[in-house]
C-alpha cells in the first residue's frame, strides 16, 4: 500500500479573535497557509432565548429581540410585532406604520455602518471605523429620543409603536438626513478605489447565484450573488408598498460586491426615509384597543377602567388566539422570521426566530476552501456575522 | 398554486394563509414531496428558510416537524408540517437542500429529533458535553448545571444548579373574560 504523506496543520480561530466578530470558534485546516476546512463551532453564546419567551408573555417578549442581532434591533422587534399582529388579526395605524419605516432604516443605516468599517478594519483600514461610529452616534440620538434608549430600544410593540415622536422630531430627521449623502460620498472616496481594499476583496469567497439560494442565503449576500430579491418589495409590509427604491444587486457575489451592495442600500435608506417624512402625517400611533396597547398615562388618573387594562396588561399581558404564523421582514443582514406558535394564552407556545446569519456562516466553509488563511478574516466580515442572532 | 398543491396526493389539509401556505406530510414521503415541491416548475420552492419542531408532550406522536420554504420564482412560502413521535427518527433532507446541515443538527440538539443519513449529527447550540434537549416542555427552563469560575481552584467548575426561590409561574385564570357575560353586556 502506498502511503501518502498529508501535511496539513490544524488552528483554532477565536473564540476570542478580533476578527472573528464575536464569540465564534473557528478549527481551520490548512495546508501551508491555504484552508482546506473551516469548521465553524457555534453556540458560544447561546442564552436560550426561544426556551425564555416561551415563558414570558408577548409584551415581555420583545426586548429578548433587540439582544439578538444587537446591531440592528429595530428590525427584530418589527419581525416579532408583525408575527403577533398577523395572529391578532389588528393592523396598526398609517402613522405607526411609517414610524415604523423610519426607524427600520434607521436600523439598517445603523447596521451597515457598522458592518462597512469594521469590515475594512478587518482588512486594514482603520479611518473608516472612527468616522462611521461617529455618523452612528447621531443616528442613535434619534432611538435615544423615541425610546429613551440607545440601543434596547423595545420601541415597536404588537399593536403599533411605544409612543410618539417627539415635537420637532420630523424637521431633525429632515435636517440630518440631508447631509449623511455627503459622508456616504466621503466614505466612498475612502474605500471603494482603495487599492488595498480591492486586492483583499475582489474575487474572495464568490458565491453564484444558484449556490447562494441552495444555501439559504438572504439580504446583501444574496444581492451580491445578483438576485434581485428583496422582501420590502416583493412581500411588503407595512408602510414599504408606498415608498419608492431600487434594489441594488452585484454581479460576482464575491466580498467587494457585497460591501458595494451595503453602500447603495445605505442611500436607498435615506431616499426610503425622506419619502415617508414627506408622505407622514399626524394621527394614532397604535390601535385603539386597551386590551392589547395600554391606555394613556393621563388616563389613567382618572380613569378607573384605564387602571385595570393597564394592570392586566402588564401582569398577564393579552391572550393571542390560537394558531400558527411565520412572518419575515427584510433585516439589515437578510430575511428575519419569527415562526409563532399560540395555544391561545398570553405567553407563545413556541418562538423559533429564524436569523440569517445562521444560515450565511454555514457557507464559511464552503467560501473559504482555497483561500488563503487570511482571507478569512475578510469573507467573515463581508458575511456580517454577529454572534447574538446566530446563537440566540 | 393552491389548485397544483391539491393535486400532489401525498399532502393532506392544504391551505392558503394569505402570507402563507401550509399542508401536512407522511414522514415516509419526505424525500419524494420535497423534490417535487423544488423541482416541480409550478412550485419552486428551492430555498429552505427554516426547519424546527414543536413538542407537545401531551399528545401521541410527540413532536410537529416544521419545514419553511420559500419560492423567489413565485414570491410565495409554504410551510410543511408532519407528527413524529419521541423514539422515531426522520430522514435528513441534505441531499435535496444542503442549508439544512445546521437546522438539522439545532433540531437535533435541542428537541432530539434524530435525522437519518445526516453526515454530521452533532450537537451546535448547547456546550459540549451538554446533556439534555432545552426546548422540550419537560427540560426546566434553569436547566441542570451552572458554571462558575473557582478561584480556588483557579478553573471553570460545573455545579448542579441551587435556587434560592422557586421559579415563580403565576397562573392567572381568564384575565379579560374574569367578568360573567351579563356584567359585560350590561355596559354596552
Amino acid at each position: 500500500m502506498k502511503e501518502i504523506e498529508v501535511n496539513t496543520t490544524t488552528i483554532n480561530f477565536g473564540p476570542q479573535h478580533p476578527a472573528a466578530h464575536g464569540v465564534l470558534r473557528l478549527v481551520v485546516e490548512l495546508d501551508g497557509e491555504v484552508v482546506e476546512r473551516a469548521e465553524p463551532h457555534i453556540g458560544l453564546l447561546h442564552r436560550g432565548t426561544e426556551k425564555l419567551i416561551e415563558y414570558k408573555t408577548y409584551l415581555q417578549a420583545v426586548p429578548y429581540f433587540d439582544r439578538l442581532d444587537y446591531v440592528s434591533p429595530m428590525c427584530q422587534e418589527h419581525a416579532f410585532a408583525l408575527a403577533t399582529e398577523n395572529l391578532l388579526k389588528i393592523e396598526v395605524p398609517q402613522r405607526a406604520q411609517y414610524i415604523r419605516v423610519i426607524f427600520a432604516e434607521i436600523t439598517r443605516l445603523l447596521n451597515h455602518l457598522l458592518n462597512i468599517p469594521a469590515y475594512a478594519a478587518d482588512i486594514g483600514a482603520v479611518t473608516p471605523f472612527l468616522w462611521c461610529f461617529e455618523e452612528r452616534e447621531k443616528l442613535l440620538q434619534f432611538h435615544e429620543a423615541v425610546s429613551g434608549a440607545r440601543f434596547h430600544a423595545a420601541y415597536f410593540r404588537p399593536g403599533g409603536v411605544h409612543q410618539d415622536m417627539p415635537e420637532g422630531m420630523e424637521e431633525k430627521l429632515n435636517e440630518h438626513f440631508q447631509t449623511l449623502p455627503k459622508f456616504i460620498d466621503d466614505l466612498e472616496d475612502l474605500l471603494t478605489n482603495n487599492r488595498i481594499l480591492r486586492q483583499r476583496s475582489v474575487d474572495i469567497g464568490v458565491i453564484s447565484k444558484q449556490e447562494a439560494i441552495d444555501w439559504g442565503c438572504t439580504g446583501p449576500v444574496l444581492r451580491s450573488a445578483g438576485v434581485a430579491w428583496d422582501l420590502r418589495r416583493s412581500q411588503p409590509y407595512d408602510a414599504y408598498d408606498k415608498v419608492d427604491f431600487e434594489v441594488p444587486i452585484g454581479k460576482k457575489g464575491d466580498c467587494f460586491d457585497r460591501y458595494l451592495v451595503r453602500i447603495e442600500e445605505m442611500r436607498q435608506s435615506i431616499s426610503i426615509i425622506q419619502q415617508c417624512l414627506t408622505q407622514i402625517k399626524s394621527g394614532e400611533i397604535s390601535v385603539i384597543d386597551n386590551k392589547i396597547t395600554p391606555p394613556k398615562r393621563s388616563e389613567m388618573k382618572q380613569s378607573m377602567e384605564s387602571l385595570i387594562h393597564h394592570f392586566k396588561l402588564f401582569t398577564e399581558g393579552y391572550r393571542v388566539p390560537e394558531g400558527q404564523t411565520y412572518y419575515a421582514v427584510e433585516a439589515p443582514k437578510g430575511e428575519f422570521g419569527v415562526f409563532l406558535a399560540s395555544d391561545g394564552s398570553s405567553k407563545p407556545y413556541r418562538c423559533k426566530i429564524r436569523a440569517p446569519g445562521f444560515a450565511h456562516l454555514q457557507t464559511l466553509d464552503f467560501l473559504s476552501k482555497g483561500h488563503l488563511m487570511a482571507d478569512i478574516a475578510a469573507i467573515l466580515g463581508s458575511l456580517d456575522i454577529v454572534f447574538g442572532e446566530i446563537d440566540r | 398554486m393552491l389548485e397544483d398543491l391539491k393535486k400532489i396526493s401525498d399532502l393532506s389539509s392544504i391551505e392558503n394563509k394569505k402570507i402563507f401556505y401550509q399542508a401536512f406530510f407522511k414522514k415516509e414521503n419526505i424525500l419524494q414531496i420535497f423534490n417535487e415541491l423544488k423541482d416541480n416548475e409550478l412550485f419552486s420552492f428551492d430555498q429552505l428558510i427554516d426547519i424546527t419542531a414543536i413538542d407537545y408532550p401531551s399528545r401521541e406522536k410527540r413532536f410537529e416537524m416544521i419545514y419553511i420554504f420559500l419560492s423567489m420564482k413565485k414570491n410565495k412560502r409554504i410551510i410543511l408540517k408532519t407528527s413524529i413521535n419521541e423514539n422515531e427518527s426522520i430522514d435528513s433532507i441534505i441531499q435535496i437542500f444542503k442549508a439544512s446541515d445546521w437546522y438539522e443538527r439545532e433540531c437535533y440538539d435541542l428537541f432530539g429529533i434524530k435525522f437519518n443519513n445526516h453526515p454530521d449529527l452533532r450537537r451546535i447550540m448547547t456546550d459540549y458535553n451538554f446533556e439534555g434537549h432545552p426546548l422540550r416542555k419537560d427540560f426546566p427552563l434553569t436547566g441542570h448545571n451552572e458554571v462558575r469560575y473557582d478561584d480556588v481552584e483557579k478553573k471553570v467548575v460545573y455545579e448542579s444548579v441551587k435556587l434560592a426561590q422557586e421559579y415563580r409561574d403565576f397562573d392567572y385564570t381568564s384575565p379579560w373574560e374574569g367578568m360573567p357575560e351579563g356584567i359585560n353586556d350590561h355596559n354596552k
